[in-house]
C-alpha cells in the first residue's frame, strides 16, 4: 500500500461519514541536530516521525484527526474520527464555511540539495562544531556554543477534490554563540544568528558559513562587549544590519498580514493585526522604499516549497508595493472568507497539526544602497546588529528589540562598540521613516516561528539587507 | 504492566542486544492524547485530536553518547531506532561528561489520572465551548478547551523500571467588545472541573469593564498582577534563574543560600500533589519530588537532571526533559505558595478584578494599576532576567483603593527579581490558581501579587 492509497482511504472514509470536504497528509519525517558546548558535543539527536493528518469539513465546520499509523484500516479510523469531531464543532457552528477554488494538480516537488547534510559523515559534522566552540572559549568566551540542525521531510497529499502532491524537502543550516559572563550580566555574540542561518539547501549551505572562520571573532566581540558603554538613551538615527531587519519583517509585517489573525481567528492567543481589510491597496505602511513580497518560490531559501498543505502552488505575490499594503498570507477558507481569490500560505508543522496560515518567504525587495554607503551617508546613528530579543503587542504595532551589538556611527563612520542596544517603536511609523535600503540582500531563515493551539513551530524565510530609519527610541532599558 | 513500560523494556532489550553487555541504554515512552477545541469570533474554528506514542532512547556505548526517537512502533521502526543510535554514538566524540543512568528508587505515586477526562468526547469539550460563547453575552469569544491523557514508561539498563500517568484540562479564552478583552484561563486535572460558564463571565466582566482605556505615560508603577500575569514571572523565573545548567554556568542570577526575594515569596516546584498533572517520573528515571527552590525569600535550590547535578557535584532533582538536555533542567511546575487565611470565591467579585484576592489587595493600592496578562515576555539578559513585554486582556488604573479607569495597554522593561525582591513585595493573594502553559507539559500556580514597583518604559503610542 502506498502513502498515497493511505492518504486516499483516509479521505474516503471522512467523505463516507458524513465530509462534504477532506484531505490528508501522510508525512515521514527525519530530523538530526547536534550541539556543541565549550569543544565538546554535548548531544546528538536523530528523531524520526511517520504519521497521517486528516482534515473533515462536515456542513460549515471542520474536524482534524491525526495517528502515527500508516495502515489502511488507521488512516480509514482517523478519517472517520475527523468527521466525527468535525460534527461535534457543530455544537458551535459559525457561517458556512467555502474555499477558494484550486486546480487539482498530480505533481511531484523537490528543494535542491547538492550535498545530502544527513549523508554527511557525523564526525565531520562533530568536528565542525567541536573545533569553533574550542577556538571560542581560547579567544574568551565563558560558554561557546554551536549547533546545526537538519530536517528531511517526505509528504503525500490526498485532497476529496483531486489532489495528488508528493514532496521531498530538505532543510539544514547552524550557528555559533559565544557567551561571557560579567558581573551581573551576560554579553553574546552570535555567528550569522543566534540560533544560525537556515534554508531549503543541502549541507553546503553551512559549508559556505564558514563557522570557524569566525569563532574567534565574535568571541572577542562579547568579551569587549562587557566593557563597551551602553548605548545612550534617546531619539535617533538607527541603522539596522540585515539579519535585525530580516526579524523586523518577520515580527511587524509577516505576522501582520496573515489573514488568519487579520479576520480574528488567533485573538485570544497569536492575536489579531491592525490591518483592517478595508484597507488593503489604500493604507500607507512604509515608505516608497518598501516593497515586501511573500514569495515561497525563492530556491534555497527556508519557506520554499512547491505547493502548500492545501495543495496551491507556491507564486510570487506582493504584500506592500512602494510603501502601499497590497497582499496578505492567505489560506483557501479565509481567502474565501476575505473575499480575495488567492491562497497558498498554509502549512501545518508535521502530520500531527492543522494546516493554518503561516508566512512563507516574506521579505524586502533589494534597494538602491549599500551598507557602507548608508554609513557614510549618516552624521550621527547608531548601528545595530544581531538579534538578542524581540517582543511585539497582540496587534503587532509597538516593538522592541534588542540586538547583541552596536556602534556609534558619527560624521559617516563607524565608531566605538555599544552595550545592551534596543529600540522601540509602533510598526507603521517605523517603517515610514526608513530613507536607506541596501542591496545586500540575504535571505535569512527563521527556524522557531510559534503559533497555533496546540503550538506548531513553523519555518519561515525573510530576505533582507541593512536600511536605515529616521528619530527611533533608541536605548530603553529596565 | 502498562504498554508503555513494556515497550521500554524491550527496546532497552533490543538496544543491549545491538550494543552489547556494557552498553547503557535508557528509554522514555510516552503516549499523549491530546484534544483541542479551538473558538474564535464565537464559533468553533478548529477542532483537533491527536493520538501519539514516541519512544526515545539514549544510548551511552564506548564513552560516546547518542539519543533519538521515533513514532514508528513497528519492529522495523524499533530496530532502525536502535541502529541508528548505536551508529551515531560510535561516531561521535567521546562525552567525557557522561553521568551515567539513573539507578532503580521507587515512585512517589502513580501520577493523578481522571478516566473521565481521558474519555472525554469532542461533544464534552464543544459543550464547555457553548457555556463560554453564551455566558459572553454580545460580546466576541475565542479560545479553546483541551483535554490531554498522557502515559509514560521508562526502563534503563540499570535496573530502574517506571510507569504512571496523568491527564490533565484546560480552558483559556476571551470575551471581547468595544476594543477591550477580558480572559479567563484554568488548568486542573479533571474535565469536571472546568466551568464554561463561570469562565465565561469573568471573562465577560473584564471586557465590560475595559472599554474606552486612558493612555497613562510610562513610569513606575505599583501593581497588582493577577495570578495570569503572575504565571508569567514563574515561567521565566523557572528557564532562567532556577535552570541547573544557566546556575552552573553562571548565567542564572540564582545564588542558593543568599536573601534574594522579599519574605513572602516562597516559591515550590510541585509535581506530584493533589492536584498536579504531570507523570511521576523525568526523562532520565529519576522520580520526581516536590522541591523547594524559595523559601520564605531565601533561594534554596535550583533544578538539576543527572548531567547538570554531575556537573554541580549534586543530585538529579528529577527535572530531566524529555528531547535532551541542551535546554538544561527547568522547573515546570512552579507553584507560589498563597498566604495563609481564608481566600475569597471567583464568584465572589464583581468588576475587572479576577477573584477577591486581586479586589483585596486592589483596595491597598494608593496609586497603580490592575495588570491582568503579560505578553510576549522576552528575556534581555538571562542574568540580570531583564525581562521586555507588554500588558494584556485588561489593565486599570487604581487610586485610593479603588478602580477608577482602563488603561491601554503598556509596554514594560523590568527585571523580574528585582521585581520580588526583599522590600517589594506588599501583598500575596490567599487563593492560587493554576494556569495552563500553551505549549503543554508545564503548569504555573499563581495567586495575585501585589508589587511596590513595575517600570513601564512604553505606552500605546510608542
Amino acid at each position: 500500500m502506498t502513502h498515497f492509497d493511505v492518504a486516499t482511504a483516509a479521505v474516503q472514509a471522512a467523505l463516507d461519514a458524513g465530509a462534504r470536504y477532506a484531505d490528508a497528509r501522510v508525512m515521514h519525517r527525519r530530523y538530526e541536530s547536534m550541539n556543541a558546548r565549550n569543544g565538546e558535543i554535548e548531544e546528538l539527536s536523530q528523531n524520526e516521525d511517520a504519521g497521517i493528518g486528516v482534515r473533515a469539513l462536515v456542513g460549515s465546520s471542520w474536524g482534524f484527526y491525526a495517528v502515527p499509523e500508516l495502515s489502511d484500516a488507521a488512516a480509514r479510523a482517523a478519517g472517520g474520527r475527523a468527521a466525527q469531531i468535525a460534527a461535534a464543532s457543530a455544537r458551535v457552528a459559525g457561517p458556512t464555511a467555502d474555499m477558494v477554488p484550486v486546480e487539482a494538480v498530480t505533481a511531484s516537488w523537490a528543494s535542491p540539495c547538492e550535498n545530502d547534510p544527513l549523508a554527511v559523515p557525523l564526525s565531520d559534522k562533530g568536528d565542525l562544531l567541536a573545533h569553533a566552540t574550542r577556538t571560542m572559549r581560547e579567544h574568551g568566551a565563558d560558554v561557546a556554543e554551536g549547533i546545526y540542525q537538519i530536517w528531511d521531510t517526505a509528504k503525500w497529499f490526498v485532497s476529496s477534490e483531486g489532489h495528488r502532491i508528493d514532496q521531498h524537502v530538505r532543510e539544514c543550516g547552524g550557528g555559533i554563540s559565544a557567551t561571557v559572563v560579567g558581573d551581573g550580566e551576560t554579553q553574546r555574540r552570535s555567528y550569522p544568528s543566534y540560533r544560525g542561518q537556515y534554508g531549503t539547501r543541502g549541507w553546503e549551505l553551512v559549508t559556505e558559513l564558514d563557522l570557524a572562520a569566525h569563532a574567534a571573532r565574535i568571541a572577542e566581540e562579547a568579551r569587549e562587549l562587557l566593557t563597551a558603554p551602553l548605548c545612550p538613551a534617546g531619539e535617533n538615527t538607527l541603522i539596522l544590519g540585515g539579519e535585525q531587519l530580516a526579524l523586523q519583517i518577520h515580527e511587524s509585517v509577516g505576522h501582520a498580514i496573515e489573514l488568519d489573525r487579520i479576520l480574528g481567528w488567533e485573538a485570544a492567543f497569536a492575536g489579531t493585526s491592525w490591518l483592517d481589510l478595508n484597507q488593503l491597496g489604500s493604507l500607507h505602511y512604509g515608505s516608497d522604499l518598501m516593497n515586501v513580497t511573500i514569495d515561497p518560490t525563492i530556491p534555497g531559501a527556508l519557506g520554499s516549497f512547491g505547493f502548500d498543505d492545501e495543495g496551491t502552488p507556491a507564486a510570487k505575490r506582493d504584500a506592500v508595493r512602494e510603501g502601499r499594503w497590497v497582499g496578505v498570507l492567505a489560506g483557501r477558507e479565509s481567502a474565501a472568507v476575505a473575499g480575495l481569490d488567492y491562497a497558498g500560505s498554509v502549512r501545518a508543522d508535521g502530520w500531527a497539526r492543522l494546516p493554518m496560515v503561516r508566512m512563507t518567504n516574506v521579505g524586502l525587495e533589494p534597494g538602491p544602497h549599500t551598507l557602507d554607503e548608508i554609513i557614510a551617508e549618516t552624521d550621527d546613528g547608531v548601528l545595530m546588529d544581531i538579534n538578542r530579543s524581540w517582543s511585539i503587542d497582540d496587534k503587532r504595532l509597538n516593538f522592541q528589540f534588542g540586538c547583541e551589538i552596536g556602534w556609534e556611527i558619527k560624521n559617516g563612520r563607524r565608531g566605538r562598540m555599544l552595550r545592551n542596544p534596543t529600540y522601540t517603536g509602533i510598526g507603521p511609523i517605523f517603517w515610514r521613516s526608513m530613507d536607506m535600503l541596501s542591496s545586500e540582500t540575504v535571505a535569512w531563515g527563521t527556524p522557531n516561528c510559534g503559533k497555533g493551539q496546540p503550538g506548531q513551530v513553523g519555518h519561515t524565510g525573510h530576505p533582507a539587507a541593512p536600511a536605515r530609519f529616521r528619530n527611533v527610541r533608541v536605548g530603553v532599558r529596565g | 504492566m502498562s504498554a508503555e513500560l513494556d515497550l521500554a523494556g524491550r527496546v532497552v532489550e533490543l538496544a543491549r542486544r545491538l550494543g552489547g553487555a556494557d552498553a547503557e541504554a535508557e528509554v522514555f515512552v510516552e503516549r499523549n492524547e491530546l484534544a483541542l477545541t479551538r473558538f474564535a469570533n464565537s464559533f468553533i474554528h478548529q477542532n483537533v485530536a491527536e493520538a501519539t506514542t514516541t519512544v526515545r532512547l539514549r544510548l551511552h556505548v564506548d564513552g560516546r553518547t547518542a539519543t533519538g526517537s521515533t513514532t514508528v512502533l513497528t519492529d522495523d521502526g524499533l530496530r532502525g531506532l536502535a541502529e541508528r543510535a548505536l551508529t551515531a554514538a560510535r561516531l561521535c566524540p567521546p562525552d567525557p561528561a557522561w553521568p551515567g543512568l539513573a539507578p532503580p528508587a521507587p515512585l512517589a505515586g502513580p501520577g493523578n489520572w481522571d478516566e473521565a477526562t481521558a474519555q472525554a468526547s469532542p461533544d464534552e469539550r464543544a459543550a464547555r465551548v457553548r457555556a463560554f460563547v453564551d455566558a459572553a453575552r454580545g460580546l466576541e469569544s475565542a479560545g479553546y478547551c483541551r483535554t490531554l491523557a498522557r502515559a509514560g514508561g521508562f526502563a534503563n539498563t540499570a535496573g530502574q523500571s517506571a510507569s504512571g500517568r496523568a491527564t490533565e484540562a484546560a480552558m483559556d479564552a476571551i470575551a471581547r467588545g468595544g476594543g477591550a478583552d477580558g480572559v479567563a484561563r484554568l488548568s486542573a486535572g479533571r474535565l469536571a472541573e472546568l466551568d464554561g460558564a463561570l469562565l465565561g463571565t469573568r471573562a465577560v466582566s473584564k471586557a465590560r469593564a475595559g472599554g474606552a482605556p486612558v493612555e497613562l505615560p510610562p513610569g513606575r508603577y505599583e501593581v497588582v498582577l493577577e495570578p495570569t500575569a503572575v504565571a508569567d514571572l514563574l515561567s521565566n523565573l523557572a528557564m532562567y534563574g532556577f535552570n541547573g545548567k544557566a546556575y552552573n554556568e553562571r548565567r542564572s542570577f540564582a545564588e542558593p543560600g543568599a536573601q534574594q526575594f522579599d519574605p513572602a515569596i516562597t516559591l515550590i516546584d510541585d509535581p506530584l500533589g493533589p492536584t498536579d498533572l504531570g507523570l511521576p517520573f523525568d526523562a532520565e528515571g529519576t522520580p520526581k519530588r516536590r522541591l523547594t527552590l524559595v523559601d520564605a525569600g531565601l533561594t534554596a535550590a535550583v533544578a538539576h537532571d543527572r548531567r547538570t547535578a554531575a556537573d554541580a557535584g549534586t543530585a538529579s532533582t528529577g527535572h530531566a526533559l524529555p528531547g535532551g538536555s541542551a535546554g538544561g533542567a527547568v522547573p515546570l511546575n512552579l507553584r507560589l505558595a498563597a498566604e495563609p487565611g481564608p481566600a475569597g470565591a471567583a464568584t465572589d467579585v464583581t468588576g475587572p478584578a479576577a477573584d477577591a484576592d486581586a479586589a483585596a489587595l486592589v483596595a491597598d493600592v494608593e496609586r497603580g494599576l490592575l495588570v491582568t496578562d503579560l505578553w510576549y515576555t522576552r528575556v534581555l539578559d538571562p542574568k540580570s532576567l531583564v525581562v521586555t513585554g507588554l500588558t494584556r486582556n485588561g489593565v486599570w488604573l487604581v487610586e485610593d483603593g479603588r478602580i477608577v479607569s482602563p488603561v491601554q495597554n503598556l509596554r514594560f522593561t523590568q527585571s523580574y527579581p528585582q521585581a520580588l525582591a526583599p522590600g517589594a513585595v506588599r501583598g500575596v493573594g490567599r487563593h492560587a490558581t493554576t494556569v495552563p502553559d500553551n505549549w503543554g507539559g508545564a503548569w504555573w500556580s499563581a495567586p495575585a501579587l501585589r508589587l511596590a514597583a513595575w517600570n513601564f518604559t512604553g505606552g500605546a503610542s510608542g
